[in-house]
């Protein structure tokens, strides 16, 4: 009977859903070498595989943050105190398409975008309504803005400023994370080289002013919402993750006065303890390399923090309620994984932004979590399970073959370049269509168990065609009322920086001071640094 | 030899997804139609421009912003206007149904959603080139 056990262990019966081959059953045989020093230690020390925290959610409950934006920024204001007022504990700001490029609500090319994937700031005066009677040395902030990270945040620093608060007081993201742009989100502005330029800038001004602030959220979620496998995500944003540290390097700045505010930013998809092991990997990984190949000395340097979302990619806009169980599950693995901020997707957002009652149900999915179901008084409960440690031990394995690929093609810039990643994860969001097509997967509601007939019972938000005129009316105001002399002046200063080396925050804050608009302070980036294009494959 | 039919699937303003625009691109390539991919951030006049120069049969718009209703209505009237209409407009992405309606009316092609596969894009391709042909 025993023989017969150990010869079923030993076959392949399925594979995880990035394609990692499993077994029935994992034993003693699958982790030989597990060392627990070595492999994993107690949680809050190296190599942090149990987390970063001596007394994680003990001491501190992640963050419920959820991604919200949509309209105008009064109509996002709105949304937003009524997040706090229902236990939020962190604000996350969704822009629309127009601002996630650096334009205004008045370009030619924003027509029909106006505040429908987010919420649309053009300028300083929008981010002041944005945060209305929101103090902001009370609350944390993140931002999901790439391209024109610096500028948005600037908007952040002076509405602060007229609030009365200063810089060193900000808690919050910007996610700044642009290579990631070129790899999956593709809302890019300026080629790599000045990119990375501007995000060193931003960090080096970071660690003076605002020592609270991450300046960088380096980010998997796109990435994997794009097609790719859990090692593919993992692998490319830690190298992505490399590449800025070296970036920093390069400039002379001292590794650990800049480390410990990165931070990053994770996918939970529906591989439960696949998805448990790529969080556990991604700690192990991250502070080896940052304390033997980066030489870090400061422990804060070499600690993974990170944000999760729930994977939107998995929600399906047939039988929507269905999505409340998937987000559930997902967010669960993020809290077994060791999450610092969670958000929950809403059952209705692949059809729309969420409906107010559709976000509440998902900010009460984390509270049920953090509060009724005890997870939290336990770190890291799964380690020593054969499985995970196995899952955790092959994600890191694989993970590393892919850095070798890309190290050998130059580095992350140059794969970008060549397409490497672009084209891995194609390949990979086409395996996955073929999978579900040919019912190898499935997919409740989608490919099997599905209602003939359906319609949507669901409310979805509507976003009022008169947004975009509002938008435009109130720019024509700004720029009636502004002093435009001061803003030509500011906008030419920024220029000249921008040609030179020094630092191009402190102009940008001067321009966002007088009011020139994002669009304004983009146009005259782009004349300087040019535009990013890509090379389209499919 | 029957002629290949030649799609051009096309990504029409700011809107960064293009996992589906790229997954039918290449399925439609694997049934054995001619595809081109306009790559992202294409304004209407682009990709009606590439369309013409490109002599495709029809036109796939992916759009998954919510600017379907501007976008289909601009591209639908910019074939009008180059004399264009025998290309047909079709598309796929985040629609409501009283929008697919409104954009039916227009007389733009089926719209496809969340969960399709790309067999049945490549039968709706295939039942109205053919009925096309027969006419």
């Amino acid at each position: 009977m025993e023989n017969e056990n150990i010869k079923k262990a030993k076959e392949i019966c399925s594979e995880t859903i990035s394609g990692i081959p499993l077994k029935l059953f994992y034993t003693p045989d699958d982790i030989k070498d597990f060392d627990y020093e070595r492999d994993l230690g107690i949680p809050g020390e190296y190599p942090f595989t149990r987390g970063i925290r001596h007394t994680m959610y003990k001491g501190r409950l992640w963050t419920m943050r959820l991604f919200s934006g949509f309209g105008t920024a009064k109509d996002t204001n709105k949304r937003y105190k009524f997040l706090l007022e229902h236990g939020e504990t962190g604000l996350s700001v969704a822009f629309d398409f127009p601002t996630l490029y650096g334009r205004d609500s008045d370009d030619p090319l924003s027509r029909g975008e106006v505040g429908i994937c987010g919420v649309a700031i053009s300028s300083l005066a929008d981010m002041e309504t944005l945060f209305e009677g929101i103090p902001l040395d009370k609350v944390s902030t993140s931002m999901t803005i790439n391209g024109p990270a610096a500028i948005l945040w600037a908007f952040y620093i002076i509405t602060a400023e007229k609030q009365g608060v200063s810089p060193e007081k900000l808690r919050g993201t910007i996610q700044n994370d642009i290579l990631k742009e070129y790899i999956a989100q593709k809302s890019w502005l300026f080629p790599p080289e000045p990119s990375l330029r501007i995000i060193t800038d931003i960090m080096e001004y970071g660690s003076k002013y605002l020592p609270q602030w991450n300046t960088i959220s380096i980010s998997g979620y796109h990435i994997r919402e794009a097609g790719a496998t859990a090692v593919q995500e993992l692998a490319f944003t830690l190298m992505d993750g490399f590449t800025y540290v070296e970036e920093g390097l390069k400039r002379g700045l001292d590794i650990d006065t800049f480390a410990p505010r990165l931070s990053f930013f994770f996918d939970s998809h529906l591989d439960f303890f696949e998805e448990i092991a790529k969080f556990r990997a991604a700690r192990r990984i991250w502070a080896r390399e940052m304390k033997n190949t980066y030489g870090a000395k400061k422990k804060e340097s070499l600690l993974l923090r990170f944000h999760t979302q729930t994977a939107g990619c998995t929600l399906t806009a047939q039988q929507p309620e269905n999505n409340i169980i998937r987000t559930a599950y997902q967010a669960l693995q993020a809290v077994l994984g060791g999450t610092q901020s969670l958000h929950t997707n809403s059952m209705d957002e692949t059809w729309a932004l969420p409906t107010e009652k559709a976000a509440l149900i998902a900010l009460r999915t984390q509270q049920i979590l953090a509060y009724e179901t005890n997870i939290p008084n336990v770190i890291d409960p799964l380690a020593g399970s054969y499985y995970i440690e196995y899952l955790t031990n092959k994600i890191e394995e694989e993970a590393y073959k892919y850095f070798k690929k890309i190290r050998e093609l130059g580095g992350m810039v140059k794969a970008i370049e060549m397409n490497y990643p672009q084209r891995e994860i194609a390949d990979a969001a086409y395996r996955y269509q073929k999978a579900v097509e040919e019912k190898r997967r499935i997919i409740v509601g989608v490919n099997d168990f599905i209602l003939p007939d359906e319609k949507l019972e669901i409310p979805i938000l509507k976003i009022d065609p008169r947004v975009e005129e509002e938008q435009k009316e109130r720019l024509a105001n700004l720029r009636k009322k502004r002093d435009n002399n001061l803003v030509n002046k500011r906008l030419k200063e920024l220029e000249s920086v921008a040609k030179g080396k020094e630092n191009i925050m402190p102009p940008i804050l001067e321009c966002v001071r007088a009011y020139c608009t994002l669009g304004e302070i983009c146009r005259t980036l782009k004349e300087v640094f040019g535009e990013y294009r890509e090379k389209p494959i499919f | 030899m029957e002629r290949k039919l030649r799609i051009l699937i096309a990504k029409p303003g700011l809107d960064g997804h293009d996992r589906g625009a790229k997954v039918v691109a290449r399925g439609l390539r694997d049934y054995g139609f001619e595809v081109i991919y306009t790559g992202l951030h294409q304004t209407p006049e682009m990709i009606v421009k590439t369309a013409i120069e490109e002599d495709v049969d029809a036109i796939g718009l992916s759009i998954l912003s919510g600017a379907h209703l501007t976008l289909f209505s601009e591209v639908k009237r910019l074939l009008k206007e180059n004399n264009a209409e025998d290309i047909h407009l079709f598309g796929g992405g985040i629609i409501p149904d009283e929008d697919k309606e409104e954009l039916y009316k227009m007389g733009v092609g089926k719209l496809f959603g969340p969960g399709t596969t790309i067999s049945e894009i490549v039968d709706y391709l295939n039942e109205t080139f053919a009925s096309k042909q027969e006419k």
